[in-house]
C-alpha cells in the first residue's frame, strides 16, 4: 500500500498539530501588545497573516514603540528572520524540484515549527515522493495558520479592553527572554548571546537603534568565530 | 504607544511582509541548489541569538515603565523566565512563569 499525498498531508497535520498549544498563546499575545502599542486590528492581522513570525513582529512592534527610524526597524526585525534562509536552503534537496507555485505557497508558510516537524520527518522518516513532501510540508502549516490568525484577533479585540498600565510593557521582554532561552543550545550560542547583550548596552547611547545593529552583527561574528574555534579543537 | 503614523506602520508591515517573504523564498525559488558557503551559514545560524538578547537586554535593566530604574519585580521575572526557559525548553512555560513572577513581585513590593 503506497503512501499518497493525501496520506501524507494528513501525518503533516497531525505532526503540526501539537504546537497549536505554542503558536496560540504567542499569537494572542501578540495581539495584546500590538493594540497596546497603537496598532488597530487590521495591523494587526497585517502583521500576522503577512509576516507570520512571532519575534520578528514583537521586534518591529517593540522598536516602534521605541520611534527607531522605519528603516531600522525594518533592518532589525529582518535580522531576526535571517535564519530563515537557512530553512529555504535546507528544503532544496526536498522541494527545490516542485513547481513554482508549490515552493511559492511552501515560503509563504515556512515558520520554525512547520520546518522542524516536516525536515525532521524528510530527513529521518520513510521515504516520500516529492508531491508527498509537499503534502506533508502544507498539512505541517495549515493545522497551525487558523489558530495563529484567530488567537492574534482573538488578542487584538482583548487588548483594547485591557487598562493600558497593567505593566504589559513587560510581556515584550519576558517573551523573548523565553525564545533566547531555548535557543542557548552550544557554547557559540551563548557567547553570541552574551555579546548582544553587553554590547547592546554600552552601545546604547548610539543614535536611532543603530547600536543594536552592531550589537548584532558583532555578536554572530562571536558565535560563528566560537564555533570555528571549538570545531578546530582536537 | 508608538508615535508611528498609520502609513508608516502599513509601510513597516509591507515591508516586513515582503523582505521576510524575498528571505522564505530565497533559497528555495530563486537560487536553487547552489551551494552557500559554509561561513554564510555559520553567521545564519546565530542571526536570533544575536539580534534578540541585545534587543531585550535594556528594557530588563531601564524599563521605560520605571523611568528608566532598575526595578526588582522586573528583574526577577527576567531571571525567572531565563532559568524556567533554559531548564524546560519550553517557550510557554517560561512565558508563564515570568509573567506569574512579575506580578507576584509587582504585588509584594509595589
Amino acid at each position: 500500500m503506497a503512501p499518497t499525498p493525501r496520506r501524507a498531508f494528513l501525518r503533516g497535520l497531525k505532526g503540526g498539530a501539537p504546537f497549536v498549544l505554542v503558536i496560540a498563546p504567542f499569537g494572542l499575545l501578540f495581539g495584546v501588545i500590538g493594540t497596546e502599542a497603537g496598532l488597530n486590528i487590521a495591523q494587526v492581522m497585517g502583521f500576522t497573516a503577512l509576516v507570520i513570525a512571532g519575534a520578528a513582529q514583537f521586534t518591529a512592534v517593540q522598536l516602534m514603540v521605541d520611534d527607531a527610524p522605519t528603516v531600522i526597524v525594518l533592518a532589525t526585525a529582518l535580522a531576526v528572520n535571517l535564519r530563515m534562509a537557512m530553512y529555504s536552503v535546507s528544503l532544496v534537496p526536498h522541494l527545490g524540484a516542485a513547481p513554482l507555485w508549490q515552493r511559492a505557497l511552501v515560503a509563504y508558510g515556512l515558520v520554525d515549527q512547520s520546518y522542524a516537524v516536516s525536515i525532521l520527518e524528510f530527513e529521518t522518516g520513510v521515504a516520500m515522493t516529492r508531491p508527498e513532501k509537499f503534502a506533508f510540508f502544507m498539512g505541517s502549516f495549515l493545522v497551525l495558520a487558523p489558530f495563529w490568525y484567530a488567537s492574534a484577533y482573538l488578542g487584538a479585540v482583548a487588548g483594547t479592553a485591557i487598562p493600558a498600565d497593567y505593566a504589559l510593557d513587560f510581556a515584550i521582554p519576558i517573551t523573548f527572554l523565553a525564545l533566547i532561552a531555548p535557543a542557548l543550545r552550544t557554547g557559540p550560542h551563548v557567547v553570541a548571546a552574551f555579546v548582544s547583550t553587553v554590547l547592546a548596552l554600552v552601545l546604547a547611547g548610539l543614535p536611532y537603534g543603530t547600536g543594536l545593529l552592531l550589537a548584532a552583527c558583532a555578536a554572530m561574528v562571536a558565535g560563528a568565530l566560537s564555533e570555528l574555534a571549538l570545531d578546530r579543537r582536537p | 504607544m508608538t508615535a508611528f503614523s498609520n502609513a508608516q506602520i502599513w509601510l513597516v508591515i509591507f515591508g516586513l511582509a515582503a523582505g521576510t517573504y524575498l528571505i522564505r523564498i530565497s533559497f528555495l525559488g530563486l537560487i536553487g541548489d547552489r551551494a552557500l558557503p559554509g561561513w554564510v551559514l555559520r553567521l545564519l545560524r546565530y542571526t536570533p541569538v544575536a539580534v534578540m538578547p541585545g534587543l531585550v537586554a535594556p528594557l530588563i535593566l531601564w524599563p521605560a515603565a520605571t523611568g528608566g530604574t532598575l526595578d526588582p519585580a522586573r528583574l526577577a521575572a527576567a531571571g525567572v523566565t531565563l532559568a524556567i526557559g533554559v531548564a524546560t525548553r519550553n517557550v510557554i512555560a517560561a512565558v508563564a512563569a515570568g509573567l506569574v513572577t512579575l506580578y507576584a513581585g509587582l504585588w509584594l513590593l509595589g
